[in-house]
């Protein structure tokens, strides 16, 4: 395995892509979807009285907050770059919100985090698992809120009028958008300078030789 | 382990031609030119200067340096023939982080993690379960959590399911650089039992030298610039290589730690009739509402003076630490500043603001991570004075100042994650040195330190207690508390306590 | 928190193999969020509060662990009852507020919907131990072992995750940064933490492959996890009210699919 390496000349050079999950993937991965559960479970506390604001504005206003169990997927794809990450950390965080408690939707969250992690993972495969620039970020981020407005009206709203339901998967994919791609490329950004991610290509592309 | 079990395994031979390895995105080789043969059953200390890859050199013999997507190999490095990722299990390799190294949540469980991985059959699981812990003297039920051992016997578990692989190279990263002084003996204490029972061939790095020198039979000095500095019999190499060694930051026995007599002989600071700050009638101090730590605790903290805080685990010394420094409540009696040094704010230092804590009382946490706020060293340096809302060529001149005072000038722009842990033990003594507090409190602040950071750490304490400020620290380092407390507070658990100031140095 | 300390106990359900308790969970869940009707709730949680005498938890524990349900559950049913797809007579209508009969007979729909669909997930996985459950999604349900391990692994860091968020809160009031600022401080405190995690993480990885972890072998495992049964009487007893809600359901003429 040692003997073929190849030589590196600088930082923008290629390795070959490999899609096989490293042992140091899958534990960071764990990592950053046990972090992201505990923040679920915050959230899920904050979200009662949040969403008790902002529905008499205007009713669907409170899929605002859902980029809060959003970002987990997005921040996982960005960070370890391999398939299948976006939909394994959300999946993870989901399961660590249920096991930690305090979750009201009980089971019903490994679905949501299930399906929310399929709308920022299929973003990424979309791109071949080779762009993780802003733009694909926010897609992601997009595609996980959209994800999940699906998953809620279908769950929880059913029955919903119209305007409702527009206005709710409008907010979910507008916080997608800002909390879980924006807000999740900046973190993976800063991370990256940390140094925290130097067994990663993410850390490596966002840092300058040293 | 069993005498005969372990003696079966046979201990593993090393071989580096040429080696050397770059870790992606580097410019430089973390070892380089590399040329080493170790025979089966040799007991190695390996030193060098921090950087000179020791542990990478010992990750790379244990198969977990990574793939090529991780860095680049050159020249050859074997172990029993064969390239170290080909065999998983057949090196055992223990790490310096206690916490990082448990991995599941039962005793019994961690052990057998290891054996699992290797597709050892159940039953034979089990027995090598209660073996290994018999060997490393963990007499604990097997559905014990392990949430609940202390570092040592988490170092100790982590040995067990080392040990229960059987492998034929043992390797150790500076196993007990994060515990105190007991748990160094015990883990010491359950290195050598293995040793006398097995064949295994046996590599420890480990910059306190004293610890292991009595179980090695050689010594290899890694050389920063590549290949091996010394090589040969720990006596001969220490007292040919000692001096050298030591301005490394390695700790040679029988060299002391470079100071020619401690504060307390020298200064006359200390005499009684300072200023008092700080004064803690019936104090009782807790983490969580329930639970007290530590009561009756009657203190003064006086200008110019190092109060250093002793004791065994768990007996309180953090908690008491961070309640002096008005970031705890007390759970009992109070902390009470006193006018003078309150200046103007309230008597209670729990009550001040955050901002007016900067200027009175600056901590220094055991991680320095906790502590880091900003993007840049320099930056860091900076937050406190702009918190204080001082004019900006104010700000820029002070963080010029201790930049250079703590010589990290050329790390200014530099990521404070990034630096070197000696660095970062630097860079949290001058966040909080950048607005001047009058009282300086300090968690650990030697700990996992080599030499040379120690010594620096030693005098610029000794040159901030001369110019008045006062120092309370927590500390397990001997050697520190006798170079620099003038007094010392011994917390002995729930209950107990006593004021022991040191009557005379002893060495 | 059941994490850090899984409530203990010598009750039947506590032996269970945890895999069973999700399927069962799950198996109701999926049943019960077919249609949004009254009477199969009611039902559903009629059996379930039989059931729940034989949870392992005890009245305070059962009333903690489910508080969040009780307070989600009518929060929903007032979103649907204020906006809820008008129907019959109208009560009130404000905006784009309409209260009917028929959004308020959704309103309780939903209400005892989600308590139907909640209260027995929360239940069940207060006695799960997640060391079982891993071992159970591994041989039991066959999940690859590096992923079921390695989310073990990662959840077993959450104590110490707390420990830091502790320290990071303390440190910033010593910095002098925390009169003011909360949600950039909170912020702040978020990254830090993201920082120190990813670090453990990485050490606990080396960790992990020292010991072997990921080593192209087939793994053993120390811990039998087994599906007889007990299990199988489980799942069954949850198909079982899930069955009988829906049975009730369609012959009160009650059933409601949600789809249509």
């Amino acid at each position: 395995m040692h003997a073929t390496t190849t030589l590196l000349t600088s930082t923008t050079s290629r390795q070959p892509r490999n899609f096989r999950w490293r042992v140091v993937d899958i534990v960071i991965a764990s990592v950053i979807g046990v972090a992201s559960g505990l923040i679920f479970v915050v959230w899920n506390q904050a979200y009662n009285p949040l969403s008790g604001l902002l529905t008499p504005l205007l009713p669907g206003l409170q899929a605002l907050l859902g980029g809060g169990w959003l970002f987990a997927g997005v921040l996982g794809g960005l960070i370890i770059r391999k398939p299948g990450a976006a939909l394994y950390t959300e999946l993870l965080a989901a399961v660590v919100s249920t096991l930690v408690g305090g979750t009201a939707w009980g089971a019903t969250i490994l679905v949501s985090g299930l399906v929310q992690g399929l709308g920022a993972e299929l973003v990424f495969a979309l791109f071949f698992y080779a762009n993780y620039r802003l733009v694909v970020a926010l897609l992601a981020g997009a595609g996980a809120g959209l994800a999940l407005a699906v998953n809620d009206l279908l769950l929880w709203y059913p029955g919903s009028a119209v305007p409702f339901i527009t206005i709710y998967t409008a907010s979910s994919i507008v916080s997608g958008i800002v909390v879980a791609g924006l807000l999740s490329w900046l973190a993976m950004r800063g991370l990256a300078r940390t140094g925290a991610l130097s067994r990663f290509a993410a850390g490596r592309s966002n840092r300058t030789q040293v | 382990m069993t005498p005969a079990a372990a003696a079966s395994v046979s201990g593993a031979s090393v071989v580096a031609r040429g080696w050397g390895w770059r870790h992606a995105g580097r410019r430089g080789w973390a070892v380089n030119g590399l040329d080493l043969r170790i025979e089966p059953g040799e007991r190695v200390l390996l030193l060098g200067a921090s950087g000179a890859g020791k542990s990478t050199l010992l990750h790379a013999l244990a198969g977990v340096l990574g793939g090529d997507e991780e860095g680049e190999q050159r020249g050859q490095l074997l172990v029993n023939g064969a390239e170290p990722t080909a065999a998983r299990g057949q090196a055992g390799l223990l790490l310096q982080d206690p916490d990082s190294q448990v991995i599941l949540a039962r005793v019994g469980d961690d052990v057998a993690f290891g054996c699992e991985n290797l597709g050892v059959p159940r039953e034979e699981i089990w027995r090598r379960v209660s073996d290994a812990l018999d060997m490393v003297g963990l007499n604990l039920p097997l559905s014990h959590p392990t949430s609940s051992l202390s570092g040592g016997q988490k170092q100790r578990l982590a040995l067990a399911g080392v040990l229960a692989m059987r492998p034929g190279l043992l390797l150790l990263d500076e196993p007990t650089a994060n515990l105190d002084p007991g748990g160094v003996l015990d883990v010491r204490d359950s290195v050598a039992r293995v040793l006398e029972n097995s064949a295994a061939t046996f590599i420890v790095i480990e910059h306190r030298v004293a610890v292991w020198q009595n179980l090695v039979n050689r010594v290899i000095v890694l050389d920063a610039a590549g290949g091996v500095l010394a090589d040969g019999h720990p006596d001969d190499v220490l007292t040919r290589q000692g001096e050298r060694l030591a301005a490394a930051g390695v700790w040679v026995p029988g060299r002391g730690n470079g100071l020619t007599a401690s504060r307390r002989e020298t200064s006359s600071a200390s005499a009684p009739g300072s200023v008092p700050l700080l004064r803690t009638p019936g104090l009782a101090v807790a983490r969580t509402r329930v639970g007290v730590l530590a009561r009756d605790i009657d203190l003064t903290v006086h200008a110019g003076t190092a109060l250093a805080v002793t004791g065994p685990n768990g007996a309180g010394k953090s908690t008491l630490m961070l309640t002096l420094a008005g970031l705890l409540k007390p759970a009992g009696g109070a902390v009470l500043a006193s006018p003078e040094f309150a200046g103007g704010a309230d008597e209670e230092p729990i009550r001040w603001k955050s901002r007016q804590l900067l200027t009175r009382i600056g901590t220094v946490f055991q991680s320095p991570e906790h502590q880091f706020v900003a993007a840049t060293v320099r930056a860091e340096l900076a937050v406190g004075p702009r918190a204080l809302k001082r004019p900006e060529a104010n700000i820029n001149a002070r963080v010029d100042e201790v930049l250079q005072r703590l010589r990290l000038d050329h790390l200014a722009e530099a990521n404070p994650f990034t630096l070197s842990g000696g660095e970062k033990r630097r860079l949290s003594v001058g966040t909080v040195l950048a607005t001047q507090p009058r009282l300086l409190m300090l968690d650990e602040p030697t700990f996992g330190q080599d030499l040379r950071t120690w010594r620096e750490i030693v005098a610029l304490l000794d040159e901030l207690l001369r110019e008045g400020t006062a120092v309370v620290a927590v500390s397990h380092d001997t050697d520190f508390v006798v170079a620099l407390a003038d007094r010392e507070y011994h917390l002995t658990g729930r209950a107990g306590r006593s004021v022991t100031p040191r009557a005379a140095v002893s060495r | 928190m059941s994490v850090l300390t899984p409530a203990r106990g010598t009750q039947a359900i506590f032996r269970i193999n945890p895999v069973a308790k999700l399927a069962a969970a799950l198996l109701l869940a999926g049943v019960l969020i077919l249609t949004i009707d009254w009477v199969s709730a009611v039902v559903a949680l009629a059996c379930e509060f039989v059931l729940f005498f034989w949870a392992g938890l005890s009245l305070k524990a059962f009333a903690v662990r489910t508080l969040p349900v009780w307070i989600a559950a009518p929060t929903a049913g007032v979103t649907t009852l204020l906006y809820g797809q008008a129907a019959g007579a109208v009560y009130w209508s404000f905006g784009l507020v309409n209260v009917t009969e028929g959004s308020l007979e959704l309103a309780i729909a939903t209400t005892l919907r989600i308590l139907a669909i909640g209260l027995p997930s929360v239940v069940l996985f207060v006695t799960v131990d997640p060391t079982d459950l891993a071992d159970g999604l591994g041989q039991v349900v066959k999940l690859p072992a590096r992923f079921v391990l390695g989310g073990l692994a990662g959840l077993r860091l959450v104590g110490l995750f707390l420990e830091d968020w502790r320290s990071l809160e303390l440190a910033r009031r010593a910095r002098g940064i925390a009169d003011r600022g909360v949600l950039r401080r909170l912020l702040s405190q978020a990254f830090a933490l993201l920082v120190l995690s990813i670090r453990r993480g990485s050490k606990l990885a080396t960790a992990m492959e020292a010991r072997g972890f990921g080593a192209p072998v087939r793994r053993t495992w120390a811990r039998p996890s087994s599906f007889r049964g007990r299990e199988v009487a489980l799942v069954g007893i949850g198909l079982a009210v899930a069955l009988l809600s829906v049975s009730v359901s369609v012959a009160t003429g009650s059933w409601n699919f949600v789809l249509t």
